[in-house]
């Protein structure tokens, strides 16, 4: 199964080392990552594949949720059918 | 891959314009239920409810961390009582109680279909059943009731219309320690329809199949956003815009409900796209509509604005989903719209106005608090307007009027939650008394003859 996982908040250093870490722990694949900087907030969004994962997706995005307050994030992982739902004809 | 402002604008709508999935409505056919005694009846319907929704709350939790998009309220529907309490309508008090309890039990914030189907006659077991509804509603705490007096296809039955008067009087006597809270848990319908998610005026069609989910989607907020970056559009323009978002909004409710429905074992039914505004500031109808340029809701200009908001919803809702029904469009419920109380308190939003909104938008005279010394006849006489005027535009009209006990112009009522808070608006004080009790049936309009 895909999920988005989206990462916004103030720009620091490691973020991506962080993110990226915290989903390898728990096996999952990271397919594609856009990221870009709007002003001085840091905007991620990668599309993985959490299905070598054990972690369901509900409970994958309340981890995520937290570790992002952790590192003053706002961290969201989302099933990707929402997003192709709402932006696809 | 998407793309980064799409996905961005998803996790904005919800996090910042209040986007939610506002219901997950459960129908459940009770017709099984019927037996020969209230008591087992009442039994088979507690039975029943709890097994078939017996994962819906954990189901929505678990979908809604998913996703990411909040789904507010979990509900029941259920067949008509009245026709469940036919056999022994003196005793539909105890079936009243079963759903409550029932509703309790699963854990969902409210259960609808305490209902009565009386558009055009009322059998005697009916007139019963009505009867109970003032205590019913003042004993339970999530039963939801309501009664539909009238249809395009058969006319408006007066009779019904008169009782529904004193019905919800009473309602508000019962519960005159918490405001009248009753008649906010009651809808007084013309043209009801079968599959509407939305309470309190939830019930499940006979027409239905056994269990059917329905999902009402919400987001006055995301429209508001969406118009408040267009300052100098044109109403062609702004009409568009609605109903791109309308588009999105109602894509994530029919994806909840697809999902929802695999996962509880029921067709999926409809997805009701209604702007269903909450007393949050950023989560208001009225809102929109003085976005599009009024000073305030209620001045002239404001039948217009709904008019075209209500339309552009439900173009987009159409266009994102094959089984768009419930209701559809704008509501504007006075308590539950900070938009709405504030034009209320300074004046500018009276009773009248109300009323030829409610001739544009998807439903009608809703959660409005009066005075408690308004008569029953007079109620009546609202609820037949309202009536007459959806009854002649081929639409779903509906009266959830609350005469608050011992209040008068210039006091409010408060409920908390989504139910809000109400300022006491006026009515007319000349009696429309000799026309209420004259009863009998207006007859249905000469375009329902169609066949």
């Amino acid at each position: 199964m895909r999920a988005v996982v989206t990462v916004v908040g103030k720009d620091k250093t490691g973020i991506i080392a962080k993110i990226s870490g915290f989903l390898s722990e728990r096996n999952i694949n990271i397919l594609d990552i856009s990221q870009t900087i709007l002003g001085d907030y840091f905007a991620m969004i990668m599309l993985v594949d959490i299905g070598g994962s054990k972690t369901l997706l509900a409970n994958l995005a309340e981890e995520c949720a937290e570790m992002g307050k952790k590192i003053g994030m706002s961290v969201h992982v989302q099933h990707e059918e929402i997003f192709n739902a709402m932006h696809s004809v | 891959m998407f793309n980064t402002n799409e996905v961005l604008e998803t996790i904005n709508m919800i996090e910042k314009e209040h986007l939610d999935i506002r219901t997950v409505t459960m129908g459940i056919s009770l017709m099984p239920c019927i037996s020969g005694t209230a008591e087992e009846t009442a039994k088979k319907v507690y039975d029943t409810v709890c097994k078939k929704a017996e994962n819906i709350v954990k189901v929505t939790s678990d979908l809604s961390l998913e996703y990411g998009i909040p789904i507010v309220n979990k509900r029941v529907s259920i067949t008509p009582a009245s026709l469940i309490c036919a056999p022994f309508a003196d005793k539909s008090y105890k079936i009243g109680k079963a759903l409550d309890d029932a509703a309790k039990a699963v854990g969902v914030d409210f259960l609808g279909g305490y209902t009565a189907l009386v558009h055009k006659g009322m059998a005697d077991y009916e007139k019963q059943f009505i009867l109970s509804i003032p205590e019913v509603l003042a004993d339970t705490d999530r039963l939801c009731s309501s009664v539909n007096i009238g249809s395009s296809k058969s006319g408006i039955n007066m009779d019904a219309v008169k009782l529904m008067g004193e019905v919800v009087k009473e309602t508000a006597l019962k519960t005159a320690d918490k405001g009248g809270y009753g008649c906010a848990k009651l809808v007084v319908f013309c043209n009801a329809v079968d599959d509407n998610p939305f309470m309190a005026g939830a019930f499940h069609g006979i027409g239905e199949s056994g269990t059917v989910i329905n999902v009402g989607v919400s987001g006055p907020g995301v429209v508001q956003h969406a118009i408040s970056g267009m300052p100098d559009a044109d109403l062609s323009e702004i009409a568009e815009t609605i109903k791109r978002t309308a588009f999105k909004i109602t894509r994530a409710g029919q994806l909840i409900a697809r999902e929802a429905s695999k996962r509880l074992n029921a067709e999926f039914g409809i997805v009701d796209l209604s702007l269903a505004p909450t007393p949050a500031r950023g989560d208001s109808v009225a809102a929109i509509l003085e976005e599009m340029g009024l000073e305030s809701v209620g001045t002239h200009g404001t039948t217009a604005c709904l008019a075209m908001l209500n339309d552009a919803v439900k173009k987009g809702g159409v266009m994102a989903s094959s089984r768009v029904g419930g209701l559809s469009g704008a509501f504007i419920p006075v308590s539950e719209d900070i938009g709405m109380i504030e034009a209320a308190e300074r004046g500018s939003l009276c009773m009248d106005k109300l009323e030829a909104m409610t001739a544009v938008c998807s439903v009608g005279l809703d959660m409005i608090a009066v005075p408690g010394d308004t008569s029953a006849s007079t109620i009546s006489a609202i609820i037949a307007d309202e009536a007459a005027i959806g009854m002649i535009n081929n639409k779903t009209t509906a009266v959830r009027i609350i005469p608050a006990p011992g209040k008068g112009v210039g006091d409010e009522i408060n409920f908390g939650g989504l139910l809000g808070r109400a300022p006491i608006i006026p009515v007319h004080g000349e009696s429309a008394e000799k026309f209420i009790n004259r009863g009998g049936l207006i007859p249905a309009p000469i375009h329902s003859n169609k066949n």
